[in-house]
């Protein structure tokens, strides 16, 4: 993965969030994309996320696997550690991680050449296991890096740059992901920040496997007519259904929304995910209407974004094993080693 | 009374055929447990199928006063309980040996052979008069075998008694039954037959001291001791007992005393793939890590194994070899995966591995594994096998020093990163090729990012040819220094000068040194150099270098070990000599010793005839 390192510049002025720090102490090196890249308007809802939530840097850890998006994991949060892992492969990486040390916040960032075919195993066990991550899935229908073949996210009909028309049926990670448990289901758009920064920061806050599939065009390979995946198509078809905005634990609920028309759903931390149908007869908190939603709006050739589905009752993958808040990295030799008295009486049965 | 050419008082092999599935396990254990009770030392050996019922598997039993820990190659009581294997089990056993066998049913092929004892006890027809239920006959079967064995090799009841009591400790209900059948097979032997036989058990005190149990148990707890936090697996025989013996220590002893939280973590993972991720992810962020696993297992993880070795991240792959290739024989030992740990993975990767040989071994080369994969920042590879990882070993009762720190390697904290100006992943700071790392979630100046492509030694992204050698060619030192660091070989000198020598790793050991015992009772003496480690120190080219020839006894096809000498010292190919053994049965010493005689007898030849 090539990187520059971007200079930084200090603003007067400049706003800060609650630690002080400017928008730009958010920032990576510098983007090797295409110029008009998707994936580069949601490095910046990223950092932007991780800006607002006034999320320590280098307490955050950032995992991807193989592909153009999982590049971009270097191109925000340079104090934070990071692991561009094997392909397809870094939800168990990521699940490792999470293992030793739980007290940090994770993020993956993936695609659909990572996700969809070759780590697709990886990522549904994820989200069974409610690993607590969130897991941005940068969907652009195309593996760019080996120049344009379909992948497995591409529509029934759409065209490949060259002409090739895709046959099979596309693999939707929202419909995955709510068969294999996931508690936090969304979809957007790299091109509505507006919707994908809450959404991050909800899915940063949401306590378990948070998977954001966002639509994050391919200019050079998959932006042409005759594509589903383009900026023109997805502007065309966008339809919004739930919109989500995070409140901190301290804020009181400011808002605009109608009443009846917001649902708070409580959170772990005290804070809370305001949910904002747009669709009045929609329950996000039903995986049962979340399914026949997603289903419905694939026959209306409509593409659902918002947070589609949320659950916060389920137990995170460190409460399921009982882990402590001391991260299994911390705890010293002395508490781990049973020493040598334990193991005579051990070896009792053994004679 | 045929006479037992091959075996004497404490000197002997039972085996008992059985059909897999029927609960003959506890009853052979109990057999074993109370010879090592009588102080005579034993060696266990569970020869079963890829199956949960139905087909035949054996348990063999070799009672060894002398106390060698490889099997002989001999079987003198076959106690043949199974109807399937009945021509196989009578074809085995030795000339003068003697067959027990359920006389329930008239079995005249037995007759067939001359050079043997036949001896029936209508085992089926005493358990069905005795006991009630269908599935309790069954079992009681198993326990009346044993009792026909105790009047037949003179072993002391009480002991059994006291085993079958502590058997049942929580079904107490159950002792009567259990202690009637074994009653019944005792008192019809002794009705029937002159007891004991000329081969039998004499009391010895040679097992104070000693314990009996399995490699991958004694592992598992040398993982609890050795202050691993993290656990991945995906379940394979021959290595789930690992993972089971960590969790049971790590439920017993890992559990906070007062929040009741869990001081481990075990995930069993969707895949071997997944395993290896895990592990490596948990390693990275700073836990003592590992994943054990078998030889299949060890190729999926080769992606991983090879993205640690180049990111520089240590955890510990256990692998418990079976015999391969594919599928192979899933409950069969082998050495096969010498060559694939020492390289796992594409592009130039070397690792190190060790070698244990039992048990006891298991236990200790366990933490060894941790500090050499934490010290040297690579991966490392525990290879065992099934033998030595699933069989029952008598050893010396495991000990802990209680002085013991975990070698965790250069970590860089918080205070030492606000001392200098930049951190930078791969940079040989110290001159020793190892760099230092930095934890997730420790400072804003300790940031870097891991990754599997090509990277200088600042941990920036290159594609620049003199960046990525300078980089791969401070592995390869790195690797070799680890030669120094690892466990080192034992040698084993022969009472006199000896201008052959042996080099052989792992479960081979116990039957590599019988043989070499009964060649110099023979006159005939050899050297032994058991490897424990690779890279091979310095030591292991010298030995070679001061025989005028080395056999290398191994347990696979291809003379794996063999091939890694040649490749890896400068040893010539013409000094070494291979010996092997891979029909994945644990070793035994016959096959070494007459292995050993022909080779030396070729070799006496050629010196003939030059």
């Amino acid at each position: 993965m090539t990187s520059f390192v971007k200079p930084r510049i200090a603003r007067k002025n400049a706003p800060v969030n609650a630690l002080g720090l400017q928008r730009q102490d958010y920032d990576g090196s510098m983007s090797t994309l295409c110029a008009g890249c998707g994936h580069d308007s949601v490095t910046a809802a990223m950092a932007t996320a991780f800006y607002e939530l006034a999320i320590e840097p280098y307490k955050a850890v950032k995992v991807s696997g193989i592909g153009c998006s999982s590049k971009t994991t270097a191109y925000f949060l340079k104090e934070a550690h990071g692991a561009n892992t094997v392909h397809g492969r870094m939800p168990s990486f990521a699940t490792g991680a999470m293992a030793a040390n739980a007290a940090l916040t994770y993020i993956g960032v993936s695609g659909d050449g990572d996700s969809l075919s070759i780590g697709i195993g990886q990522m549904l066990h994820a989200m069974r296991r409610n690993a607590n991550m969130v897991y941005v899935l940068e969907n652009n229908g195309v593996y760019g890096l080996t120049k344009g073949q379909f992948s497995a996210s591409a529509d029934i009909g759409s065209t490949a740059k060259k002409g090739a028309v895709n046959e099979q049926p596309p693999l939707d990670p929202c419909i995955m992901a709510l068969a294999a448990g996931a508690t936090f289901v969304a979809r957007s758009f790299s091109g509505d920040r507006k919707q994908l920064v809450p959404l991050i920061k909800a899915g940063l806050k949401h306590k378990g496997f948070a998977i954001i599939d966002v639509i994050s065009p391919c200019v050079s390979f998959n932006d042409h007519k005759g594509s589903t995946k383009s900026y023109a198509h997805t502007y065309k078809y966008y339809h919004k259904a739930v919109h989500a905005d995070y409140v901190p634990p301290s804020a009181e609920i400011m808002t605009n929304y109608e009443a009846g028309e917001v649902m708070p759903v409580e959170l772990h931390d005290g804070g809370r995910i305001l949910l904002k149908k747009l669709d009045p007869d929609y329950d996000p908190k039903s995986q049962a209407a979340a399914f026949s939603k997603i289903m419905a709006s694939k026959d209306a050739k409509q593409i659902l974004t918002g947070l589609l589905y949320l659950d916060e009752t389920k137990e995170d993958m460190a409460t399921q094993n009982n882990l402590s808040d001391r991260p299994l990295n911390q705890i010293p030799y002395s508490e781990l080693n049973p020493g040598p008295e334990a193991l005579k009486e051990l070896q009792a049965g053994w004679k | 009374m045929n006479e037992v050419m091959s075996a004497g008082v404490n000197d002997f092999v039972i085996k008992i055929g059985t059909v897999n599935g029927t609960g003959s396990a506890s009853a052979n254990e109990l057999l074993m447990k109370t010879i090592f009770r009588m102080g005579v030392p034993v060696v266990g050996k569970n020869i079963f199928p890829s199956n949960i019922q139905g087909l035949p598997t054996w348990y063999e039993i070799r009672v060894t006063g002398e106390g060698y820990a490889g099997r002989s190659g001999d079987v003198h009581l076959m106690v043949a309980m199974n109807p399937e294997s009945y021509e196989r089990d009578l074809a085995e056993l030795s000339p003068g040996g003697v067959l027990l066998y359920d006389s329930t049913w008239p079995r005249p092929h037995f007759m067939s052979r001359s050079d043997i004892t036949v001896i029936g006890v209508p085992l089926s027809s005493m358990c069905n008069d005795a006991f009630e239920v269908a599935r309790s006959r069954i079992l009681m079967k198993n326990m009346a075998y044993v009792g026909a064995c105790a009047a037949l090799l003179d072993l002391d009841v009480d002991i059994i008694h006291g085993l079958v009591d502590g058997m049942f400790e929580k079904k107490q209900k159950l002792i009567p039954a259990n202690r009637q059948a074994v009653a019944l097979g005792f008192d019809y032997v002794k009705k029937n037959y002159e007891t004991p036989l000329p081969f039998r058990v004499k009391a010895l005190n040679k097992t104070k001291g000693k314990i009996m149990v399995d490699g991958n148990t004694a592992a598992g707890l040398g993982c609890v001791y050795a202050g691993a936090t993290f656990g991945s697996w995906y379940p394979i025989t021959p290595s789930t007992s690992l993972m089971d013996g960590f969790a049971n220590y790590c439920a017993q002893l890992r559990v906070h005393p007062e929040t009741g939280e869990n001081l481990y973590c075990i995930i069993q993972a969707e895949d071997e793939l997944a395993a290896a991720g895990m592990a490596m992810g948990a390693a990275w962020n700073g836990a003592r890590a590992f994943t054990p696993t078998s030889g299949a297992g060890i190729s999926l993880m080769s992606e991983f194994i090879g993205f640690a070795y180049y990111s520089e991240v240590g955890l510990v792959y256990f692998d418990i070899q079976r015999v391969g290739p594919s599928t192979g024989m899933p409950t069969r030992t082998q050495q096969c995966d010498i060559n694939l740990t020492a390289y796992a993975s594409h592009g130039d990767t070397k690792h190190i591995v060790v070698y244990p040989a039992n048990p006891s071994e298991c236990f200790t080369m366990a933490a060894d594994a941790f500090d050499l994969a934490e010290r040297f920042q690579t991966p490392v590879f525990f290879l065992s096998d099934l033998d030595i990882g699933m069989n029952d070993w008598m050893v010396d009762e495991l000990e802990w020093d209680k002085n013991y720190i975990p070698d965790r390697g250069k970590i860089m904290s918080s205070d030492q990163l606000k001392e200098i100006k930049q951190f930078e992943r791969y940079l040989d700071i110290d001159g020793d090729h190892i760099p230092y790392r930095t934890l997730p979630g420790t400072d804003p100046k300790g940031a870097f990012f891991l990754r599997g492509s090509g990277h200088n030694k600042h941990g920036k992204y290159t594609e620049i040819s003199e960046e990525y050698q300078e980089v791969v060619d401070r592995l390869i030192l790195k690797w070799k220094s680890a030669a120094d660091f690892v466990p080192q070989p034992i040698v084993t000198k022969a009472k006199q000068k000896a201008p052959y020598g042996i080099i052989a790793i792992g479960s081979s050991d116990g039957a590599v040194k019988e043989a070499c015992d009964k060649l110099a009772n023979e006159g005939i003496h050899l050297d032994y150099m058991r490897l424990r480690a690779f890279p091979f120190p310095q030591s292991v080219e010298d030995f070679i270098m001061s025989h005028e020839k080395v056999f290398v006894i191994e347990q696979n096809r291809d003379a794996q070990l063999m091939n890694l000498l040649i490749a890896e010292t400068e040893v010539l190919k013409s000094s070494l000599v291979s010996i092997k053994y891979y029909a994945g049965q644990p070793l035994g010493y016959r096959f070494v010793h007459q292995a050993l005689t022909d080779e030396l007898a070729k070799l006496s030849q050629q010196r003939k005839s030059a």
